[in-house]
């Protein structure tokens, strides 16, 4: 009877479920808060009831204020949600480097940035808050962005769903937050890049099985007969995710209403089904879903179609059959039998081709317009960021073999290599999508400063050159330090030493960190004058002078 | 069956898994007939000339 009024006044089955979804997430807070084993649960459950409060009551009032035959009008693109995710991905960019820069400086200099009194400040705390803001807050929500973008535009359909995508994204922050201060207190089921405890994982395992319901759904739903090359690379990230993201977050809480959970694996499978998970939240979160952004913007942005659409069939699924075995590669040396090792090991000289073909595929999308290199710097930092794939995807399959990782392991040359991917792929790509974005769903003709995207790809460039060098330069040398013996077979090295001769590399890194940041500031102004529709200042002084003779109003 | 049996099987089998899927894309991806269909998927993002329309196309 209720629901039947209710439908009377126009909410649609979406919105009603997504509110049941609300108040179901409100009762669990205000129980967690009354019955919190631990403050820190207690902290988290006051978070979830006011977030769902304020979420229930936000729907309540858009509900009230929204003319019924407005809402979700299928004649329309979906772009509000796409414009959220433009600003949550610029806010978490800047958010995340500030909070990398921070860490480098206190592995720099501990003395000016170790604090005993304030725990959160910890570089234990807050790298996994640097490490989550940047893949899965920065790059999470350009992923959701690009693609509620991308899938409606080349199915030439509005996303499914009516309320959904609005779910997802603020779901999905309501994850992030959770994630975050989590860290910051302490709360950790401590396996890298799954740190989030049990109910954090429950609240993405719903939100992502709607991203996924809201993606499938409009793919169903096109109107174009071929699913474009981009959208297999988003489903099987989406896929992907969710499978890895349940798997490796299998555990049993200690009790309902507290944060500490037990994993349902131990010991060596525990380790196994851990990198298994992190290497493919690198293979098809920070990979196979940038590339569905490669797949779209560059063709968009240089107006040619991809180079290959054969290549990108062949790139497509070489790559998501070969990736899935890489992860044994992070465990050479340890209980895992060799021949996992070894698979691992193989499995990840193989992806090289796949990935140098996915590579090839972009680059030579510009065939022709070579020039654009040059003249437009949104294309220069989308090419950029391929050529840095190809680099981070060659170096990849170098480190996974078992005689250079004993070399390479636990140094900073793991840090360089991450960062030449995150920074110069990941990094860029988005930065290519946000500026291609801001323009065309706040349709304007141009960016506000051409000028300003220059300085912001200059300043990011030096700072990634910074970073990497000094890294490799600091991850071979300890390296070396590690394994060198003297004459009586005794090590060389104390592991202060190792520590200390890092110092110089490490201000370096800080610098380019610096830098990056500096460009990320100045994309985000960038972006927002683009936004707010500001002319930009070149054509400003075309712009032809009042005439002499009108009065000013008085 | 033991685990030698299960590894021999794990490994011929898999190799063979692999090699097959392998072809069967590059068959799929090369195949002439399929060469028209593929030129008109790659022109999907093209389609849309402005981006300052905020409607599907018809």
């Amino acid at each position: 009877m209720a629901a039947g009024v209710s439908r009377a006044q126009g909410a649609d089955p979406s919105t009603l479920t997504v509110g049941l979804i609300l108040l179901v997430v409100l009762v669990f807070g205000i129980s967690g808060a009354a019955n919190a084993v631990d403050p820190r649960f207690g902290a988290h459950a006051w978070m979830l009831t006011i977030a769902a409060f304020a979420w229930l009551a936000g729907l309540l009032i858009w509900h009230e204020e929204s003319e019924p035959g407005q809402r979700f009008d299928k004649t329309y693109y979906e772009e509000g949600v796409v414009k959220a995710g433009v600003i949550a991905t610029t806010l978490w960019g800047i958010a995340g480097f500030l909070v990398g820069l921070i860490i480098a400086l206190q592995l720099t200099f501990p003395n000016l940035f170790y604090f005993p009194d304030w725990g959160w400040t910890n570089f234990g705390r807050m790298r996994p808050l640097h490490t989550s803001a940047v893949i899965f807050a920065f790059g999470g929500n350009a992923l959701i962005a690009t693609s509620f973008y991308v899938v409606q535009r080349t199915c030439r359909t509005r996303l499914a769903g009516g309320m959904w995508p609005w779910f997802v994204f603020w779901g999905y922050q309501l994850f992030i937050v959770l994630a975050g201060t989590g860290y910051l207190m302490g709360i950790s089921q401590s396996k890298e890049y799954a740190e989030p405890e049990w109910y954090a994982d429950l609240w993405l395992t719903i939100v992502w099985v709607a991203y996924l319901a809201v993606f499938v759904a409009t793919l169903l739903r096109r109107k174009e007969k071929h699913i474009y090359v981009a959208n297999w690379f988003y489903l099987a990230f989406i896929v992907t995710i969710a499978m890895l993201h349940i798997v490796n977050n299998i555990s049993l809480p200690a009790s309902v209403f507290g944060a500490k959970s037990y994993s349902l694996f131990s010991g060596v499978q525990s380790a196994l089904i851990q990198w298994w998970y992190g290497h493919n939240a690198v293979g098809f979160f920070l990979t196979a879903g940038f590339l569905a952004i490669m797949y779209y913007f560059i063709p968009k942005r240089v107006e040619r179609p991809v180079w290959s659409y054969r290549l990108s069939i062949v790139h497509f699924w070489s790559l998501i059959f070969i990736y899935i075995w890489a992860g044994p590669h992070h465990l050479h040396y340890t209980a895992l039998p060799q021949w996992a090792q070894t698979l691992g090991m193989t499995f990840s000289i193989m992806l090289w081709m796949p990935s140098w073909g996915g590579m090839i595929n972009g680059l030579m999308t510009l065939s022709g317009a070579w020039d654009k290199l040059r003249t437009d710097p949104v294309v220069r930092m989308l090419v950029v960021s391929v050529a840095f794939y190809g680099m981070a995807t060659f170096e990849g399959p170098a480190m996974s073999i078992r005689e250079v990782n004993a070399l390479s392991h636990y140094t900073d040359w793991g840090i360089g290599h991450v960062h030449s991917g995150a920074l110069g792929w990941v990094g860029f790509v988005t930065f290519g999508a946000l500026y291609c974005l801001t323009q065309w769903v706040w349709k304007r003709q141009k960016l506000y400063s051409n000028a300003l995207v220059e300085w912001h790809f200059w300043i990011a460039t030096l700072g990634i050159v910074l970073y990497i060098t000094s890294m490799w330069v600091s991850g071979i040398m300890e390296g070396l330090m590690w394994r060198a013996y003297n004459e009586f077979g005794f090590l060389s090295y104390s592991f202060i030493e190792t520590v200390s001769a890092k110092h110089i590399s490490y201000i370096i890194r800080a610098l380019g960190g610096g830098l990056y940041l500096i460009g990320a500031l100045i994309m985000a102004y960038n972006l927002f004058r683009t936004a707010r529709g500001d002319v930009p200042a070149e054509d400003r002084k075309n712009v032809p002078a009042a005439p002499a003779n009108l009065q000013p109003a008085e | 069956m033991n685990y030698e049996g299960l590894s021999a099987f794990a490994q011929t089998g898999g190799t063979v898994y692999f090699a097959a899927i392998f072809l069967v894309v590059l068959v799929y991806a090369l195949w002439p007939r399929n060469g028209a269909r593929f030129k008109r998927a790659a022109e999907i993002p093209m389609k849309e000339k402005e981006h300052s329309d905020d409607r599907p196309l018809a």
